[in-house]
């Protein structure tokens, strides 16, 4: 007889049978009985009305048995938690039994009834477990007060489990270390700051050893815990990769991918000139390219893998162009991913074999991967400039296929190619306007008549192409009518006899018939600039277009780090924070790569970019945003300056420098004076559309939307920095003048010093030091000032500060005192730091802590202050404190008042807790300020001000 | 970790579902179903978000495995986890259909009990497991046996157990290597590797030291600067290989990853590969190389258009080897257009068979001697079509077995000691075997 009888009783009565049978005497029948049971559970059918008959077949010695009913009482305790409590004795019993197995199931299973009354009874029996003698059932305990704490954290925490659970990461048993490692690690994670994992190198040491002993799966727990870990110094970071680097031999590929996390991240660390960087970055190479030799499903996580890791480091694999070939039978999403990493290979060595490639890919069946070996010929040609003109050729061999997508798609990148090598390829235009009628997708109809208006003088019936495109005009998507409105100006300007009624039909088609409001302020601007100076409507339409980037669809590089940080999991196959898909507190902590310290003088200066820590790129890539959306759009085709990414510290100076330009571009523009801004007829040639909307609210609307694509998406927008002002005057310092400032970037202070030069002989061996401050500010490395300082020379020097220093408290707050010493004596002075430096990074608060905080915190240390003469709106307002960590939390509006309240976190740890009241037309906010420490809420209000206003 | 586990048949169908998570509910196990399972399209990715919520699934012949989370989980841990889920369960009750996973539910739930606890994968080596879930109780064991299957469970040797006996000590090394091969219609290679394993069946008694060699560049190079004592040992122990290539002294292996049972850190310091082998069967190392391989056939293709409704095809085979061995079981496949409607072959050697429902001419050799050639030539007559995109031309595709390394690849000792037991590594009996297979070998044409 075979069990899967138990899947076929569908009769009525059922539940009446099963319990006569549960309650018989035979135990062969009973056990058959509780198998139906199991069956019925599993495809979903309720069996909860047997709970008391089934926890009465618990008390046998037949395991089998017991196992099953565990199984009935994991699934149904929770609906039945009075009746679950009868079960209560026989577990505790169990875990005495003699044999270990018995404890150790007993133990697993009591930990996964989630019912309150029977946690209590738990806590006993799992401390003995924790401490039994056997590692078998110590290493399902560790696992256990997991389970319980996921259940009643604090019971867990009063019962003192954890440090239990501490002391289990010095354990004998390999497994036990591993198991506990683990639980550690998810507690942990629902706590972000409570340093429970405790990692020093000590620790780390038992880990590293363990590691070489434990199950393939010890491994990768211990691995991604190691991954958590931050290394003092490139010593000990180098010495931890070499402990890690043989698990890059494991069979195990998950094991293979935690390995790669950990040296990725540790890497960051090493200094790049040392012999074993460059050893360690050859060592990734073969394991990488050996995982695309496992099952299907594993090769994707490792394809999605290694498309971050080629964006972060391209050197490791850019001689294995090879192996991400496609091959005929692979699964299309392997498929999709490995085109996806050739394009991102590509070189001038390699580009020939690519090219033949995706020729014989883009003759494939399956549409997406054929339209996206398509636009990787596109992409090759912008890449590979020396290969532009056979991705051309090839591109027309594909369009005279005329299979239909392959056409719009060869279309669309060809515009991109146009616009990369200007006046080189129109001699294609004519093959290209053969296929105008097969178009019927947006994009690809865009794309052509961009081409066409761009071109307008060349093709002699530009005219017509285009005309026959306006009769459908209001059936267009709002993509091809902009387009279409654009391309007709730049033919009336090419040629203004002929086309004069087209002009006309085509503005007054978008500026009357559209309720568009994009469309409609395009046409009006277009309107208005062709009727009042013809002249400057032709520099600012036609005007000279900036190039566009190589590289394109990057992920930006902060979340590209936070990825890095997150190789095997899923959020690097989802390619998006864990944030982003897993909710509550778990996973929210964002991570981040080391940053690269010195430890001795060996290594380089830590002048600005490398303070910003592996964060800042070599070269900050552009980015061409998605052509989807209008604005995108509209920046693609004119306007590619500012969506330049990197950490630009002056961004909001930029953001407020462009609404001058354009606003009084705009003026000009109207007034029909063009040659006032000529920088802007080049740069901002078509954005004039959306400035109708945008003139009433400062930075409301479209632009503000705009910029907010470089710098929205978690670049540290510009952190307010006050100007340099002068320290230490010549005359009191023989002839040294010191000036400058404090800021912060990419979460590191910085002093930033300009060393003036004003005696007669030559200034060496510079030194600094602080007095002990308020915060515990200090210098985190000596002054780099290497060449001597010559008479009437200036250097600039930028000093990282930590805030670790000896501690103080000084008069005002934020005084700092500082000692200089050159070669020729030591001088004093004191400055005064903006408080918002020290403001964090993560000082984000959760609403309802902040309400809490917010009412806990007396009414006495509660202060008032005016802000005058602020013209910001309140959503202005706050992104602009964001920028200076300053985080607003919530948003209320009451009878067209805006109340913000915000959250700050100092860098030791105090908050303050602000609202801000902000009434639409009137230049005073009102802020009250809540801290436990009330002295530094005066700091903090001037911080406000200086943010706000600047 | 993983929330739950789902088995479903290929109706989608719930055979077996473990949740281990308060965060997964029933409903998890539906939407898999209904978005996946039910979904019209093609798979287009292993796994999916729904809801919040993710799925990882594997299927084996027509049974879908998924493993859902709602966390951050490592994704590489899941798709490996599973695919051992399902070594276990074909090691316990052989194929894994809906049959035999119905017949053995109540051992699945036992399994899936022991080797993932909370979520985390625990030990799930079958040679352990099976001391302990057997589906007949444990009643009899006594304290020893117990505390042993505890501590081999938990412990650094979770492989092996320890007391096993043999009357003779044998072991077979298997050498499988499959050769992978993309050639452009020109005769160019694109691409060739080749992925071996060495695949290690040992009857040994006690706990034996093993110590395993082969023709490693970047061992024999040390070995040629320093000592040459233990060149000479090993050449005593030599077991010889019987390569067909020619006389390739070493080869350089690009990448390699072993069992769980060699010492990862011994072979980074010295390259050297020791472990304790799990009694009878297991995968001791994979590798992968790419530089001097011995490609056994070169295949070349010529495809005539004549006219829109013709088509003329003639392959030629070359074996290229010792001519004193031979490749068996080959088996070419020449694709044809969808609308072929007939088809005439001539071949010199062999067998051809037009197959309508492949869409392709397959050719079957039973034998090939190194060094020969053969032809086959085909008119593929075609029914016209309006239909205006072009065929795809999928490549030519090839089979064989050949009896040596591709790679070049020669095992040159395996030592054993078991320093308790009184057999040295002389009383050992060893076999050692080459296979070169057919990966994916594909010339376009």
């Amino acid at each position: 007889m075979t069990d899967s009888k138990y899947f076929t009783t569908t009769k009525k009565g059922e539940i009446f049978e099963l319990k006569a049978e549960l309650n018989s005497d035979k135990k062969e029948k009973k056990k058959e009985a509780v198998k139906k049971v199991i069956a019925s559970m599993t495809v979903g059918k309720d069996v909860s009305a047997l709970f008391p008959d089934v926890v009465n077949c618990m008390q046998t010695d037949n395991l089998e048995l017991k196992k099953l009913v565990y199984l009935y009482l994991m699934n149904y305790a929770k609906s039945q938690p009075d009746m679950a409590i009868m079960a209560v004795n026989t577990f505790v019993k169990d875990c005495e039994d003699p044999n270990p197995l018995i404890r150790a199931l007993a133990v697993r299973t009591m930990g996964c009834i989630r019912v309150d009354k029977i946690t209590e009874y738990l806590c006993e029996p799992l401390r003995k477990c924790l401490k039994d003698e056997d590692p078998y059932v110590r290493k399902t305990a560790a696992v256990c007060v997991a389970k319980l704490h996921d259940i009643n954290a604090q019971l867990v925490e009063d019962q003192g489990f954890l440090d239990t659970l501490k002391d289990l990461i010095s354990d004998s048993n390999p497994m036990v270390v591993a198991n506990a490692v683990a639980a550690l690690s998810e507690i942990a994670e629902s706590h972000p700051n409570s340093n429970l994992l405790d990692l020093n190198p000590q620790s780390i040491n038992k880990l590293l050893t363990a590691l070489n002993e434990c199950t393939e799966w010890g491994q990768i727990f211990i691995l991604d815990c190691l991954a958590n870990y931050t290394p003092r110094d490139d010593r000990e970071s180098q010495s931890i990769c070499e402990r890690v680097t043989p698990r890059l031999s494991h069979a195990n590929s998950a094991v293979v991918l935690s390995a790669v996390k950990v040296l990725m991240k540790f890497m960051e660390m090493l200094p790049k000139d040392l012999d074993y960087y460059g050893t360690l970055l050859k060592k990734l190479a073969p394991p990488l390219v050996t995982l695309l030799s496992a099952e299907p499903e594993l090769q994707y996580v490792a394809l999605r893998n290694i498309n971050l890791i080629v964006q972060k480091r391209p050197e490791i694999l850019k001689h294995e162009m090879k192996v991400f070939f496609v091959k005929y039978n692979d699964p299309i999403y392997v498929k999709l991913e490995k085109l996806d990493i050739m394009i991102r290979l590509a070189s001038q060595a390699n580009i020939a074999q690519v090219l033949a490639e995706l020729k014989e890919y883009a003759t494939e069946v399956d549409v997406d991967f054929v339209r996206k070996a398509v636009r990787a010929i596109g992409r090759c040609a912008i890449k590979v400039e020396q290969s532009a003109e056979r991705c051309v050729s090839t591109l027309l061999d594909l369009i005279q296929t005329k299979v239909n997508y392959v056409v719009q798609e060869a279309i669309v990148v060809i515009k991109d190619i146009f616009r990369k090598y200007p006046n080189k390829y129109e001699s294609v235009i004519a093959t290209l306007c053969e296929n105008l009628d097969s178009l019927d997708e947006p994009e690809a109809r865009a794309a052509m008549i961009w081409i066409v208006g761009e071109y307008a003088e060349r093709i002699d019936n530009a005219d017509e192409l285009l005309e026959s495109f306006l009769e459908g005009f209001h059936d267009e998507s709002t993509q091809v009518q902009l387009q279409l409105l654009t391309a007709i100006v730049k033919l009336f300007l090419k040629k203004p006899t002929e086309t004069q009624e087209l002009v006309q039909q085509v503005l007054s088609l978008a500026t009357q018939d559209s309720d568009n409001p994009d469309l409609r302020d395009r046409g009006y601007i277009y309107w208005r600039l062709l009727s009042t100076d013809p002249v400057a409507a032709k520099e600012v339409v036609l005007a000279e277009k900036p190039l566009i980037s190589e590289e394109t669809d990057l992920i930006e590089p902060t979340l590209l780090e936070e990825l890095i940080c997150h190789i095997g999991t899923l959020a690097s196959v989802y390619h998006k924070p864990p944030s982003a898909f897993v909710e509550g507190s778990r996973g929210v902590m964002h991570k981040r790569l080391p940053a690269r310290t010195g430890s001795g003088e060996g290594t380089e200066c830590p002048d600005v970019g490398n303070a910003a820590g592996g964060s800042a790129p070599e070269a900050a890539p552009s980015i061409i945003p998605s052509q989807g959306d209008l604005l995108g759009d509209l920046l693609n085709l004119d306007l590619a300056p500012p969506t330049t990414t990197g950490p630009t510290p002056s961004t909001s100076g930029m953001q407020m420098g462009g609404m001058d330009l354009l606003g009084g571009g705009l003026e000009s523009l109207l007034g029909g004076d063009i040659g006032g801004s000529p920088a802007m007829g080049a740069g901002f040639g078509a954005a004039p559309a959306v400035m109708p909307a945008s003139l009433n609210a400062p930075v409301g609307g479209g632009l503000g939307d705009l910029f907010d694509l470089g710098g929205g998406v978690g670049m540290p927008m510009g952190a307010y920095i006050p100007p340099k002002t002068v320290w230490l005057p010549a005359m009191k310092a023989k002839g040294l003048e010191i000036s400058g400032t404090f800021a912060r970037r990419a979460g590191v202070i910085q002093m930033e010093l300009v060393l003036t030069n004003k005696a007669m002989s030559v200034m060496t061996d510079f030194a600094i030091q602080f007095n002990r401050n308020s915060f515990g500010l200090a210098p985190a490395g000596p002054l780099q000032v290497l060449t001597p300082l010559g008479p009437n020379q200036t250097i600039e020097v930028s000093l990282p500060l930590s805030t670790v220093g000896p501690v103080m408290k000084m008069d005002p707050l934020n005084n700092l005192q500082v000692a200089v010493k050159n070669n020729i004596d030591v001088f004093y002075f004191s400055c005064q730091y903006p408080i918002s430096m020290l403001f964090v990074e993560d000082g984000k608060m959760e609403r309802q802590v902040f309400l809490a905080t917010w009412k806990d915190i007396p009414n006495d240390n509660e202060s008032q202050f005016q802000i005058q003469d602020c013209h910001l709106n309140s959503e202005a307002a706050s992104n602009k404190l964001q920028g200076s960590n300053i985080f607003t939390i919530a948003k209320r509006t009451v009878e067209g008042q805006d109340m913000l309240y915000m959250s700050i976190k100092l860098s030791n740890g105090i908050w303050v807790l602000a609202e801000l009241k902000v009434q639409a037309g009137n230049p005073n906010y009102t802020i009250s300020l809540k801290c436990r420490a009330p002295e530094v809420s005066q700091c903090v209000f001037q911080c406000y001000e200086a943010v706000l206003k600047n | 970790m993983i929330g739950g586990l789902f088995i479903y048949n290929h109706k989608g169908e719930v055979l077996i579902s473990r949740v281990y998570r308060d965060d997964i509910g029933r409903n998890a196990v539906d939407a898999f179903r209904v978005n996946v399972i039910h979904a019209r399209q093609q798979v287009r990715s292993p796994v999916t978000n729904i809801a919040r919520t993710s799925f990882f699934h594997v299927k084996r012949s027509n049974i879908w495995l998924a493993a859902v989370t709602k966390q951050n989980v490592n994704a590489a841990m899941v798709f490996e986890f599973l695919y051992k889920m399902c070594d276990v369960m074909t090691a316990y009750f052989g194929k894994i259909s809906e049959e035999n996973i119905k017949n053995n539910f109540v051992l699945i739930y036992e399994l899936l009990d022991e080797i993932l606890d909370f979520g985390y994968p625990q030990n799930s080596e079958t040679g352990a497991l099976k001391t302990f879930i057997t589906q007949t109780g444990i009643k009899s064991q006594s304290k020893e046996e117990q505390s042993q299957i505890t501590s081999q469970v938990t412990g650094q040797i979770g492989w092996r157990r320890e007391g096993i006996k043999y009357r003779r000590n044998e072991l077979f090394l298997d050498v499988l290597e499959s050769v992978n091969l993309l050639m452009s219609p020109q005769g160019q290679v694109l691409s060739a590797h080749v992925s071996g394993r060495v695949v290690m069946k040992s009857y040994l008694s006690g706990m034996p030291e093993c110590k395993f060699g082969m023709n490693d560049k970047i061992v024999i190079d040390k070995q040629g600067k320093g000592g040459a004592s233990e060149e000479a040992a090993a050449g005593k122990s030599d077991l010889g290989g019987s390569g067909g290539g020619g006389g390739k002294q070493s080869i350089a292996i690009d990448d390699c990853t072993f069992h769980q049972c060699v010492r990862l850190s011994k072979f980074d310091a010295e390259r050297s590969i020791s472990f304790i082998p799990p009694d009878g069967e297991c995968e001791l190392m994979r590798y992968r190389t790419t530089k001097d391989i011995i490609l056994p056939f070169r295949v070349i293709p010529l495809v005539r258009e004549v006219g829109r409704t013709k088509l003329e095809v003639k392959v030629v085979i070359k074996s290229n080897f010792k001519p004193s061995l031979l490749a068996q079981k080959i088996e070419v496949r020449i694709p044809t257009p969808l609308n072929t409607s007939g088809v005439q072959v001539i071949c010199m050697k062999g067998k051809a068979k037009y197959k309508a429902s492949e869409n392709a001419i397959v050719w079957k050799i039973k034998r090939m001697a190194g060094m020969k050639e053969s032809q086959i030539s085909a008119e593929i007559e075609l029914l016209p079509t309006n239909d205006k995109k072009k065929w795809a031309r999928p490549p030519i595709s090839m089979n064989f077995e050949v009896p040596f390394a591709p790679s070049g690849l020669k095992v040159r000792y395996l030592k054993v000691f078991e320093p308790k037991l009184n057999y040295s590594d002389h009383d050992v009996i060893k076999w050692v075997r080459y296979i070169g297979r057919s990966g994916i070998y594909e010339t376009r044409c």
